[in-house]
């Protein structure tokens, strides 16, 4: 068995650090026409809610240059369908399963969801989506710039994976937000609060108008950027990040191929997650985990943790 | 089976205008393909566009028996097809497909199909489709109505004719046909087509407008629509929960659920 590939995030063992960023590859299925799924590090679930979210009205999506902005809204079917209809295929892949969670309120759902996710063995670790931009706030009706993301603040980041900790002794991941001035602040919070990994980053907020019909080209106006437009914000982020914390990262933001994947690994993330690719090219994934094998092959390097972090200043 | 797929361009012409027509050698595609499904093509080996283009599939290629491909009809409207009207014969192309609910083709003795711009592409397929599948000594030939804002517009009237179809044109400019909206002709059918008492579908593509005034008048005359909706997708396999329509059963996606709905189960804004 082949172990070049092989890191650990909290207490979850990867057979290769590629995994999908939650969001993007719905809940697996959508994608076993076009690839093994059994060969991914991890699976990422979308997020789920306590209660089924309806989601944004349309138009959610539009494209931009080199990337793509979307508010879905955390459309999904709730907690108890997504462990009656989506989970048992989930099982049957036979690879670490990771759920995506958020809160519309405050963190005495996301202690409900952990609580019930807790008891499922088959769920691997937990991501904590405190970092979503697409969910407004009860306060600030159709002004998004005024909602206040639990991880633009290290004090409610603190509260949230303080409050989820206590409740599952599960992998958890704390999923980050790139719109903050200092990433490192949130990061040090959720490192102090017990997450034992990081996710990041999440969505850019962005916007763009259509300028025929003089209006906003996504619904709720405001949207997340993803793509490789923000890959070099990403990398940067991930190395700032891994200056100032011990925890493992995991890196995404753009990554389209096995340079990019590499890029991360290089600025310190531990595995990576590839987004919007996959709804490019749906079998990207396994391009890149065996693009990675051929890299230490060449290279003549043994084990990828050696490049964790390895950027040369 | 992988879904995903290198496809060798077979021709690409332009037909007239802004206008191409595209045949690819995708005989996998061609034999699962129905009416109202599409293909979700990379123009962009790069970031530039970043995603796939959503196309129609206009026709299979070949014989019933022995189908060779499929036949694309696009129109240069942005990068995309720009991109894509600029790729030769012999060029491959990485296609998905195909994709999405079509067209249920009912066995119905007649039907009306409406096209708007557009709108033709998978109708012209479906109308073979539903001349294939009647039986000759009990067919009454498809009406297709087809709509545009001028003649130049106005595409494939030719080839519904050729397979028998009654072809009735409508421009906003009056310079083909009826002046006016193609959902005028719609109703002029439904007023007075000699086949009182009897239901028969309509199947319509075309800007959301026609459809959603053919939505009215399916259902003032109580008659069922089949009508195939457009969205903007960023996956086109049902994943990004982007493409998503207002039903009466909650957010639908186009490009799974979709892109064909009946009518009367859409919730227009």
């Amino acid at each position: 068995m082949y172990k070049g590939l092989e890191v650990k995030i909290g207490k979850l063992r990867l057979l290769n650090p590629v995994m999908v960023a939650s969001g993007t590859f719905g809940y697996a299925e959508e994608f076993s026409d076009f690839m093994d799924l059994k060969k991914l590090g991890a699976v990422v679930t979308k997020t789920i809610t306590l209660k089924p979210r309806p989601g944004n009205k349309p138009p959610r999506t539009c494209e931009t240059p080199s990337g793509m902005l979307n508010s879905i809204g955390l459309e999904n079917p709730g907690l108890n369908r997504f462990v009656s209809e989506k989970l048992p295929y989930l099982k049957k892949i036979g690879v670490p399963i990771i759920v995506s969670i958020a809160s519309e309120g405050d963190s005495r759902e996301f202690v409900e969801l952990a609580k019930c996710l807790d008891e499922i063995k088959e769920i691997s670790a937990i991501e904590l989506n405190i970092s979503c931009p697409n969910i407004r706030g009860q306060k600030s009706e159709g002004r998004s710039q005024n909602v206040r993301l639990v991880s633009q603040d290290p004090k409610a980041t603190y509260a949230v994976v303080r409050s989820v900790r206590k409740v599952t002794k599960k992998t958890l991941i704390t999923k980050l937000s790139p719109n903050v001035t200092s990433i490192e602040d949130i990061a040090l919070a959720a490192e102090r609060a017990g997450t034992d990994a990081l996710a990041l980053i999440n969505t850019l907020l962005g916007m763009s108008i259509d300028t025929q019909t003089l209006r906003p080209r996504i619904a709720a106006v405001t949207a997340g950027l993803s793509g490789p437009a923000i890959r070099p914000v990403a990398v940067r982020m991930t190395w700032e990040v891994y200056r100032k914390t011990k925890l493992p990262i995991i890196g995404m933001g753009g990554i389209t191929d096995t340079k990019s994947a590499l890029e991360f690994i290089l600025a310190g993330a531990t595995a990576v997650a590839v987004g919007t690719a996959n709804f490019v090219k749906p079998s990207v994934t396994i391009e890149i985990i065996d693009g990675l094998k051929e890299y230490l092959n060449k290279n003549r390097i043994a084990d990828i943790k050696s490049l964790i972090g390895a950027l040369k200043l | 089976m992988s879904k995903m797929s290198e496809i060798k361009i077979i021709s690409n012409k332009n037909i007239k205008e802004n206008y191409f027509k595209m045949v690819l050698d995708a005989s996998g595609i061609a034999r699962k393909a129905l009416p109202g499904q599409f293909v979700n093509i990379r123009v962009s080996d790069g970031t530039q566009p970043l995603l796939r283009r959503p196309l129609g599939i206009h026709r299979v290629t070949g014989h019933q028996s022995l189908v060779t491909g499929i036949e694309l009809l696009f129109e240069v409207v942005g990068d995309g097809t720009r991109l894509l009207s600029q790729k030769k014969a012999g060029e491959y192309l990485d296609v998905i497909g195909p994709l999405g609910n079509g067209f249920s083709v009912l066995g119905s003795r007649f039907s009306v199909l409406v096209a708007g711009g557009m709108g033709v592409v998978p109708l012209l397929f479906l109308a073979e489709r539903i001349i294939q599948g009647t039986e000759k000594r009990n067919k009454v030939n498809p009406v297709v109505l087809i709509g545009s804002k001028t003649k130049n517009g106005i595409l494939c009237a030719k080839e519904f004719k050729a397979l028998g179809c009654d072809v009735k044109v409508a421009t906003e400019d009056g310079s083909q046909g009826l002046k006016g909206y193609v959902t005028g002709l719609l109703e002029d059918v439904l007023r007075h087509y000699p086949l009182p008492g009897t239901r028969y579908p309509i199947y319509a593509c075309g800007p959301t407008p026609m459809l959603k005034e053919i939505s009215r008048l399916s259902q003032e005359y109580k008659i069922p629509a089949q009508i195939s909706l457009e969205a903007h997708m960023a996956c086109g396999i049902g994943a990004c929960l982007g493409c998503v329509v207002n039903t009466k059963e909650g957010f639908k996606r186009v490009c799974k659920e979709g892109p064909v709905f009946y009518a009367k189960e859409i919730l227009w804004s």
